[in-house]
């Protein structure tokens, strides 16, 4: 049998050619563990390439698109030349946050402020400074939660990052601030390799809200592996919140390792964005554990959202659940994956799984696959999912009460979407989301205010007649 | 002697639930026993019939002259113990004919008899229906699935009039009856009633016994049987409450 | 008594529980040399007189199968398959010359008697007809002349292809083409017999159809076709049992079943498969590689699913429905049972494309032992399948902690007017049920032989009468006394 000639992508190209060109460099400032890591992930990538839709993972997200486009790898430092709020226009309103940035996959403040530790120990900063002050710290956990040997983007990230966020809460410090890690690319045709490490020590808490933005119409690949360590009943609430332009791509990698007791919360809201991709993998490694993954993607034109959630009960007495839900309108197309395994001794496991669409058009398309693997036999697992539209017998409820077509639609979107910003703590954030989501319904682009995105229409008027946040 | 509990100790999950609780029933006799929440009463019923995780760790159930503690359920259920559930359990996909025409040819294999010809189990069936007012339908339907609170309550007494037990514990059978189905399922134990069989009648109120007439009547608390009397001991229970018990008796 | 003592034993009195089909017939068989070549399926297309066309459809897929790769996206492990370890045709050896067409070796008519399938018309189930295939060939079809009154051809696929070559080569392949899928390809290459069906239009077979599989000689595979066409209106019941002898190597069974169904007409196909399922350390049983697909053609058109899976050491096996005409219906309903060192990859596929098509699944897993239950769907819904509705129900029950319950559901739905549901259980018996039923007096075994059947009698009522009574008594045996 002839073997099947492998395609050799652009991008690929591009990212040999960088590899081969700055890995002497890059070895004088990293630490030996990350030229190490580094080597490994690159030959690893030379065999396997980027992925390709024969993969489970992969069969319904096509990036051959990506594959082929011209980027240019950025992994220089960037200057600190700009005030942040010249740049970093997006925010939340009346929600006071600890604001961390970066900009083209770098590490964005003042140069004497790339990391910082507060009395309590509390450190944060960027992740090429950390690895330099608290090398022991952070390479007992770097690399160790994500490996890189089964993913194409995962090795690349692996090879070819340069920086990214440090956070470390040492054992039973509370941190009251919502960390709010702001990322944006400001430049044309870049990808952008960015690693984030999250450790939670014993009794320690925190909430993150990590967002994802686009500030002009820039094409861009962002690829971010984020790796978290919760250790004993440590408890991480951490909200996504993606919103970029149409021409972006973002693959999103996270990988949890959960001790026992600790509790993980994640929210992950896709408002806007060409390609996005959301991938989770939460390992319960201690009992007691607890996991609620939700997420909310609002897709139109010809966005593609995949969101794959994989929660592994390797350990008895887990909680988990899943709660995904999107609306598809225009020409999206979505992919919802989530998987439930349940390893052969971790008896006594609840696990929860659901995925809700709504379908707008006849051109939008959802997959979803909610799969469970079990091994144990006394569990309760479950899952459930769906594709429809809007409950016929709430629009007639609604319309008979005298509220028009249209308004009593997208009050029922708004519905469907709330069951999952409800689950947001954090009130002033919960309500600015729930804004954005509003509007987002009622088809303006713009997110945030001042966001490029809605230049094009600034002075669209609101014709709508309820308001909803009063039903 | 029909049951005698000597000393009955039992844990659950290491926690001591019944602490030395001494009790018996002869032939012929109706038990009521009573007290407040959490005393031990549907523990001590559990511990009669054998479910798991209910730990005997001291003391011994005699019933018929047989030590009892090491028996399965189904064994204790073959020999005459029946239970009417608190909380009847729903089993889906099983008819309540099946159902009962397993049970009752398990209880025949037991006894070493041929099972039951079908015709005969039909009559029997439609006979002890009538007994405890049963829709005829009910029988049709999967055990307890889609029942009433008060069609549960009737269809184990139904069980019961056609298992024809030697020792019956109603445990809680008057919760969550009104007043018509409190008279058909107290109809039915009375007319069930015999010189060959027993009831134990597990029971928060009075009311109920104003229809299954006990002849002792115990107060429960904390594991043990702290008082004994008669059926005017209920009344008294009825009128003062439980708190004059519980000082009384608190450890 | 501990309780996990109690369980220890009831698993052992479950893995001792014996294979009752596991006889071998001595019969002198027919055989082709072992391998697989374009020679052997010149053999064998020779040996059963078939047209050019034929040869040249088998040569095509053989060709194809070539240039294909076993698929491994299933959760099943087995060792490597050596197809040219295989004897690919064996037919047994008539012992003397038969006075005529009707008459069959009577050590055949022993070892169906022996199965509980008779082959003598007076002795049968009242209104069942009976193809009874045996390793590569059909022995002999019943009821063949009541069947004619009806204009209704149901013989064995070797006998269509000589005496109705058109229709035969109108339908072959088009359901399920050669380049399907791998097996797919090696049957449409090597496939020796089957049954043939075909009902006119407006005829409601009056009677259940039924094809009787059995593999009995050493070192074969079985690979048959089976080919059902369902005329404007039409209506029939079609059922198929299996089994095999208890050997240690396995086995290996890569089956086609296509179906066709045209307006207004339906098709029940209900499968009791029982193959071996090997000894109780996973040694030897069947490898039960099966493509089976039906094509509803018409309007208002319907073809229901129906299987009991207990049997064969590993099931790959997706019975599917095309329902490419407006209001066509699709069903599928299930339960395969796992126990031992058994494995199962099994479900469906929904394909949506006809406006107002509707389709059911029903799927109940139940595994013990160190068995792998995995139920496997995908539900479709094209762009123009407006108002398309999927209900889709996946529960799995677990008995005993070293075995593996999964469900890997695919939804793809590209219409907006359409519905789909899909909801997944996983669980054990109820503690409470099991005392409930002690409690009556039903002792633990039988308790959980009730509740299993009660968990399942939403799919064994979908089953004919004289099926589901087989089938329970079945279910019962593959699972008697296993408790988690």
């Amino acid at each position: 049998m002839e073997k099947k000639i492998k395609t050799i992508y652009p991008l690929e190209e591009i990212l040999f050619k960088h590899f081969g060109e700055h890995t002497d460099e890059w070895k004088k400032s990293d630490h030996p563990s990350v030229t190490a890591l580094r080597h490994e992930a690159i030959s690893y990538f030379e065999k396997h390439g980027f992925p390709n839709q024969k993969m489970e993972k992969w069969r319904s997200t096509n990036l051959t698109g990506v594959y082929e486009e011209p980027l240019e790898i950025f992994d220089r430092h960037v200057a600190f030349d700009k005030k942040l709020s010249d740049i970093f226009l997006c925010e939340v309103h009346g929600f006071n946050t600890q604001v961390i940035s970066m900009l083209n996959g770098s590490f964005y403040s003042p140069e004497n402020h790339e990391i910082t530790i507060t009395n309590e120990g509390v450190i944060v900063g960027s992740m090429a400074s950390a690895f330099k002050k608290y090398p022991n710290l952070v390479e007992k956990y770097f690399g160790k939660i994500s490996g890189y040997q089964d993913d194409g983007f995962k090795a690349v990230n692996a090879a070819f990052w340069r920086d990214g966020v440090f956070v470390y809460v040492p054992d039973g410090v509370e941190v009251k601030n919502t960390f709010q890690l702001i990322k944006i690319l400001n430049q044309p045709n870049l990808m952008v390799n960015t690693r984030n490490l999250i450790v939670l020590g014993k009794n320690s808490r925190l909430t993150f809200l990590h967002c994802d933005d686009s500030v002009n119409h820039n094409t861009g690949l962002t690829n971010t592996v984020n790796e978290i360590v919760l250790h004993e009943n440590a408890e991480l609430e951490l909200y996504k919140l993606q919103n970029l332009n149409d021409d972006s791509a973002l693959l999103n990698q996270t990988y949890v390792h959960q001790d026992a007791n600790s509790r993980l919360k994640v929210n992950v809201l896709t408002l806007n964005g060409g390609m996005v991709r959301n991938e989770i993998t939460d390992q319960l490694n201690g009992q007691g554990a607890e996991s609620q993954i939700s997420g909310l993607y609002l897709m139109d034109k010809e966005q593609h959202i995949d969101n794959q959630i994989f929660v592994n009960h390797n350990v008895p007495n887990c909680n988990s659940s899943q709660l995904f839900k999107g609306i598809m309108d225009d020409e999206a197309t979505g992919v919802f994956n989530g998987f439930i395994y349940v390893a052969r001794d971790a008896q006594k496991t609840n696990a929860f799984q659901r995925n809700n669409n709504v379908l707008i058009t006849s051109a939008a398309h959802i997959d979803t696959q909610p799969h469970l693997e079990i091994y144990a036999d006394d569990v309760k697992c479950s899952h459930g999912a769906t594709v429809g539209q809007l409950d016929n017998e709430g629009m007639f409820y609604l319309m008979q009460r005298g509220i028009p077509y249209s308004d009593a639609r997208m009050l029922l979107l708004f519905a469907f979407a709330d069951e999952v910003i409800s689950k947001i703590n954090i009130e002033a954030l919960r309500i600015s989301i729930e804004d954005m989501v509003k509007r987002r319904l009622r088809g303006e682009l713009s997110i945030c205010d001042r966001c490029v995105l809605h230049c094009s229409n600034p002075e669209q008027p609101i014709v709508f007649d309820i308001d909803i946040s009063k039903i | 002697m029909l049951l005698n509990i000597k000393n009955l100790h039992v844990s659950i999950a290491g926690k001591e639930i019944i602490r030395g609780l001494n009790f018996s029933v002869n032939k012929g006799e109706i038990h009521a026993i009573m007290g407040p929440n959490g005393t031990g009463k549907s523990t001590l019923a559990a511990a009669i019939t054998g479910r798991e995780g209910y730990e005997i760790t001291k003391g011994e159930i005699i019933f018929k002259g047989q030590v009892i503690n090491d028996w399965s359920p189904d064994k204790r259920a073959n020999e005459g113990v029946f239970l009417s559930f608190q909380y009847p359990i729903e089993i889906p996909g099983v008819s309540m004919t099946n159902f009962m025409r397993t049970a009752l040819n398990a209880r025949r294999e037991y006894k070493e008899l041929p099972p039951i010809p079908a015709g005969e189990f039909l009559k029997k069936m439609e006979e002890k229906k009538k007994l405890v007012e049963i829709h005829s339908k009910l029988t049709n339907r999967s055990v307890n699935e889609g029942f009433s609170g008060g069609e549960k309550k009737k269809n184990e007494i139904f069980q019961m009039a056609l298992l024809e037990p030697e020792l019956a514990i109603l445990d809680e059978t008057d919760s969550g009856l009104d007043i018509d189905a409190l008279k058909v399922v107290a109809n039915g134990v009375n007319q069930l009633k015999s010189d060959e069989n027993a009831f134990i009648v597990i029971t928060h109120y009075q009311r109920l016994l104003d229809y299954i007439v006990p002849d002792f009547v115990h107060v429960m608390y904390n594991g043990r049987i702290v008082k004994s009397g008669g059926k005017g001991l209920a009344l008294e229970l009825e009128e003062r409450g439980y708190d004059w018990i519980k000082d009384q008796f608190d450890d | 008594m501990s309780d996990e003592k109690k369980n220890g034993d009831f698993l052992d009195e479950v893995t001792s529980e014996e294979y009752k089909y596991g006889f071998v017939t001595d019969l002198e068989s027919d055989q082709s040399p072992r391998g697989l070549s374009e020679d052997i399926i010149r053999f064998i297309s020779k040996k059963k007189n078939e047209p050019d066309w034929l040869l040249e459809f088998r040569l095509k897929a053989y060709r194809h199968w070539l240039t294909l790769e076993e698929p491994d996206w299933a959760l099943i492990h087995h060792p490597p398959i050596d197809y040219q370890d295989i004897i690919y045709f064996s037919a047994p050896k008539p012992k003397e010359k038969l006075k005529s067409l009707d008459e069959v070796d009577p050590e055949l008519l022993d070892t169906f008697n022996k199965l509980g399938i008779s082959l003598e018309e007076q002795k049968q189930l009242a209104g069942v007809a009976v193809d009874a295939v045996i390793d590569s060939v059909s022995v002999k079809t019943t009821f063949q002349d009541t069947l004619a009154k009806h204009d209704i051809i149901f013989c064995s696929f070797s006998e269509a292809v000589q005496n109705h070559p058109d229709l035969v080569k109108k339908y072959l392949g088009t359901v399920v083409p050669y380049t399907d899928n791998y097996f797919a390809a090696l049957n449409s290459a090597v496939f020796s017999d089957g049954s043939f069906c075909f009902i006119p239009k407006g005829v409601r077979c009056p009677i259940e159809l039924s094809t009787y599989f059995r593999i009995n000689a050493a070192n074969t595979g079985q690979f048959e076709r089976t080919l059902l066409i369902a005329e404007e209106g039409g209506y029939v019941s079609y059922l198929e049992g299996c089994t095999a002898p208890q050997r240690d190597e396995n086995q290996l069974h890569a089956a086609i079943v296509e179906i066709i169904v045209m307006d207004d007409a339906e098709v029940k196909y209900s499968t009791v498969q029982n193959w071996y399922p090997g000894n109780k350390e996973g040694k030897g049983g069947i490898y039960n590689f099966v493509t089976k697909r039906g094509l509803c053609k018409g309007k208002n058109s319907k073809i229901s699913w129906t299987q009991v899976e207990t049997g064969s050491a590993i099931t790959w096996k997706y019975p599917s429905c095309v329902l490419l005409g407006d209001h066509s219906v699709g069903e599928f309903y299930s339960v395969a049972v796992t126990n031992n060192y058994q494995q199962a990859d099994t479900g469906t596929k929904m394909i949506h494309l006809g406006k107002n098509t509707r389709s059911t699944i029903i799927s109940k897993g139940i595994s013990a032992g160190k068995s792998n239950n995995s139920y496997r769907g995908l539900v479709r819904v094209s762009k123009n399948a407006d108002n398309a509705r999927n209900y889709s129900q996946c529960d799995s029950l677990l008995l005993g902690d070293q075995c593996g319950a999964h469900t890997f559901p695919y939804i793809k739905t590209g219409n907006e007017t359409s519905t789909v549901e899909h909801e997944a259980t996983t669980s054990k018996i109820s503690e409470d049920q099991l005392f409930y039923c002690q409690q009556r007096g039903i002792d633990m075994e039988k308790a959980i032989g009730l509740i299993v059947n009660g968990y399942a009698k939403q799919v064994l009522n979908k089953l004919p009468m004289e099926f589901a009574v087989e089938a329970k008594k079945l279910l019962e045996i593959t699972l008697e006394g296993s408790v988690g």
